[in-house]
C-alpha cells in the first residue's frame, strides 16, 4: 500500500517541542510519511505543507491552552485552498483550567476536527485512528 | 606571458579585462558602449583597442565572456504555493544569474499566459510538488503552457513522480525542454544546484544564440554564462579559497547599477544567538537577490521613492532640490556627477540603494510572546558578525567617497530586526573585476583568486 503522508506540527505561539519530536517518531516508525513543520506554526503553513506535499492528513497539537483560538477558521481555510475534505485530528491541552473534556470535543469537532485528544492521550490512539480513517490494512 | 581576455558584455557597457596567468596580474582594463542592435564586436574592438597592444601582437591563451546585455537572462518562474515552490523556483533562478520577470503560483491562467507572451522570457521554469507530493499543477502547468502560441525553453524542476510526464507533454510544443532535480524535494529543503545548471546550460546551447550574441563566437571561445553568475561564482571562490590559498571566509557583494542593485552573500547566516529558532524556508548558501527598483539612473525615481524620508533626512535638502538632481538623471542616464550638489545627490542615493538592498537581502529576527516568556524567530540569514562586505557598481567607482556609501549595509540599532552586518571590513572592487575572475575562475581557480586579493581595496 501506498505511503500515506501526514503533515504534523505545533500551532500558534507554543514552543513545546518535545512532545511534536515523539510524536514525529512514534507516526514514522508506524509507516507514515512525517512532514513535521515544527513549532510555532500558523495555519497557513499547516495549509501550505499540506498542499505541496500533497498530504492526507493534518495533525495539530497545542499545548499551552490557546487551542481553540488558534485553530478556528482552520477547516474553512483549507476549504478556500481546494484541500477542505483533508483528514483533521487535534490534541494535546487544548482549553485552559479544568474543562469537561466532552464540551472540549465537541467545540473542536464543530470546528471542523474528524478526531480530538484529551490531554495525556499515547501515540498508539491517533495512530490506530489513522489506519482506520484512512483505510489502511494490516499486512 | 600567458594572456587572457574576459569580456562582460552589459547591457550598457562592454567591459574588458586582460590578465596574465603567469604574473598573476592585470594587464590593462577598458570599456565602451555595448553596441547590440548592430554588431556586438564593434563595442569589443572599440574597447580592446583602449588597451596597448604588445609589440606582435596579442596572443591570447583564453578567450572568455559573460553576458547581459539584450536584458540579460529573463526567466519566469512557476510553482505551486507562494512561499514554497514558486519561492524556491524564483531563487534557482536568481542564483543562475537571471532577472527574474514574473513568479507564478498555482494553476497557470488565460491571463498569465498573456503575460508570458507580452514579456517574452527567454527561459520558464516550472516548478511545484514535493518529490511524491502534489503531480495535478505541474501536470496541468505543463498542458497550459502548451495553449502559448510560440515555443520557449522550458526547465522542468518539480515533483520527480510527474516531471517526465510533464516533459513529454510540453515537448509537443515547446523545444528544448530540460528535467531536472526538484528545486524543493522535501518540504523546507531548498535544492536548487541542479535547476541553476540546466538554466545555465540552456542559456549556453540556445540562448546566447537566439539574441544574436553568437557573432562573437568565431572570435571567442564562448560566452560562458550570465554576468550576475559570474560574480557570484567569483564571490564563491574569493569566500572559500582554493585548494592551499585561502579565501576571505564569509562575505557579502554589493553592486550598485544604474538600474538594479544585486546583494550577493555567500555565508550560511545560522542564528549568531542562542535559542533563536529558524522558520521559513533555508535559504542558500550563495544568495543573490535583485532589487529592480533601486537604481542610479533608470531607476532613480522608484529609489526616491523607496527610500522616502530617510533620503531627504540624510541630505537635509528640500523637496525641490531633489526633483531638480532627478531631473538630470532622467535627462542623462550616462552623465557621471561633476558639481558638488551633484556628488552628494549620488552619494545619498548610493547609500539609500546599498541600504534598502541589504535590508531586503537579510534575515529578520522577530520576537514572538508566549504564555513562557519572549522567543526569537530568526526567518532568513542573520549576517550581523559578517566580516566582508564588497562594493562594486558605477557609482562606487566613481564616488570620492565609497565608504560612506557602502556603510548603508551596516546593521542600525534603531531597526534591530535586520539583521545587517555589525561590524564589517568594507572593500571596493576598484578595478571592477568579480565578472571576469568568475570567468577566469572556469581557467584557472587558484589564479583567479589570487588577483581577487591583490586587487580588492580594503577601504
Amino acid at each position: 500500500m501506498e505511503q500515506k503522508t501526514l503533515v504534523l506540527g505545533v500551532i500558534g505561539s507554543d514552543v513545546h517541542a518535545v512532545g511534536n519530536r515523539i510524536l514525529d517518531y512514534a507516526l514514522t516508525q508506524a509507516g507514515f510519511k512525517v512532514i513535521n513543520i515544527g513549532v510555532l506554526s500558523t495555519q497557513e503553513e499547516f495549509i501550505h505543507a499540506a498542499i505541496e506535499t500533497k498530504a492526507d492528513a493534518i495533525l495539530v497539537s497545542s499545548l499551552y491552552g490557546h487551542g481553540e483560538m488558534d485553530c478556528r477558521g482552520l477547516r474553512e481555510k483549507c476549504q478556500e485552498t481546494g484541500i477542505g475534505k483533508i483528514l483533521m485530528y487535534v490534541g494535546g491541552n487544548l482549553v485552559c483550567g479544568k474543562q469537561d473534556f466532552e464540551s472540549v470535543k465537541e467545540r473542536f469537532t464543530a470546528m471542523g476536527f474528524d478526531r480530538v485528544y484529551p490531554p495525556g492521550t499515547m501515540p498508539e490512539t491517533p495512530i490506530a485512528d489513522l489506519r482506520e480513517d484512512l483505510g489502511i490494512t494490516e499486512d | 606571458m600567458q594572456a587572457v581576455l574576459l569580456i562582460d558584455f552589459g547591457s550598457t557597457y562592454t567591459k574588458v579585462t586582460i590578465a596574465d596567468l603567469d604574473r598573476e596580474e592585470i594587464i590593462g582594463t577598458a570599456q565602451a558602449g555595448t553596441t547590440i542592435d548592430t554588431n556586438i564586436m564593434d563595442g569589443l574592438k572599440v574597447a580592446l583597442a583602449q588597451i596597448p597592444e604588445p609589440r606582435g601582437g596579442w596572443n591570447f591563451v583564453r578567450k572568455l565572456a559573460c553576458s547581459s546585455a539584450a536584458g540579460g537572462l529573463k526567466m519566469i518562474a512557476s510553482g505551486l504555493v507562494k512561499e514554497l515552490t514558486a519561492e524556491a523556483a524564483r531563487r534557482a533562478a536568481l542564483g543562475a544569474g537571471a532577472r527574474v520577470l514574473q513568479v507564478f503560483s498555482y494553476e497557470l491562467t488565460l491571463e498569465d499566459l498573456d503575460k508570458i507572451m507580452t514579456s517574452k522570457p527567454d527561459i520558464i521554469l516550472l516548478a511545484g510538488g514535493t518529490d511524491g507530493g502534489n503531480k495535478e499543477v505541474l501536470l496541468k502547468n505543463a498542458e497550459m503552457l502548451c495553449a502559448l502560441p510560440i515555443s520557449l525553453p522550458v526547465v522542468i524542476a518539480g515533483n520527480k513522480a510527474a516531471s517526465g510526464q510533464a516533459a513529454d507533454l510540453l515537448k509537443k510544443r515547446h523545444d528544448p525542454v530540460v528535467v531536472a532535480d526538484n528545486v524543493m524535494p522535501e518540504l523546507g529543503i531548498l535544492a536548487v544546484e541542479s535547476a541553476r545548471l540546466a538554466i545555465r546550460d540552456v542559456f549556453l546551447t540556445h540562448i546566447i544564440q537566439s539574441k544574436g550574441l553568437d557573432k562573437v563566437e568565431e572570435f571567442l571561445e564562448r560566452i560562458m554564462m550570465p554576468t550576475p553568475a559570474a560574480v557570484l561564482a567569483a564571490a564563491e571562490l574569493l569566500a572559500q579559497g582554493h585548494g592551499s590559498e585561502r579565501g576571505m571566509g564569509e562575505l557579502m557583494i554589493v553592486d550598485v547599477g544604474g538600474a538594479t542593485t544585486d546583494v550577493h552573500s555567500i555565508a550560511k547566516g545560522d542564528p549568531s544567538k542562542p535559542s533563536v529558532m529558524l522558520k521559513g524556508l533555508p535559504e542558500p548558501y550563495a544568495k543573490r537577490t535583485v532589487e529592480g527598483d533601486l537604481g542610479m539612473r533608470y531607476s532613480s525615481e522608484a529609489l526616491v521613492e523607496a527610500s522616502g524620508r530617510r533620503l531627504f533626512d540624510y541630505l537635509g535638502w528640500t523637496e525641490d532640490q531633489v526633483a531638480c538632481q532627478l531631473g538630470l538623471c532622467k535627462e542623462d542616464p550616462w552623465r557621471l556627477p561633476h558639481t558638488e550638489e551633484e556628488v552628494k545627490f549620488d552619494m545619498a542615493m548610493g547609500r539609500m540603494a546599498v541600504g534598502l538592498a541589504v535590508d531586503r537581502h537579510v534575515g529578520t529576527l522577530e520576537v514572538v510572546y508566549t504564555p513562557f516568556g519572549a522567543s526569537y524567530v530568526q526567518h532568513g540569514k542573520d549576517l550581523t558578525p559578517l566580516p566582508v562586505v564588497i562594493g562594486t557598481g558605477g557609482v562606487l567607482l566613481h564616488h570620492p567617497d565609497p565608504l560612506e556609501i557602502l556603510q548603508g549595509a551596516v546593521f542600525d540599532p534603531e531597526e534591530p530586526t535586520l539583521l545587517k552586518p555589525q561590524n564589517p571590513g568594507f572593500y571596493l572592487d576598484k578595478d571592477y573585476l568579480l565578472a571576469a575572475m568568475g570567468l577566469l575562475r572556469e581557467v584557472s581557480p587558484q589564479v583567479a583568486l589570487r588577483i581577487m586579493k591583490k586587487y580588492v581595496l580594503k577601504l
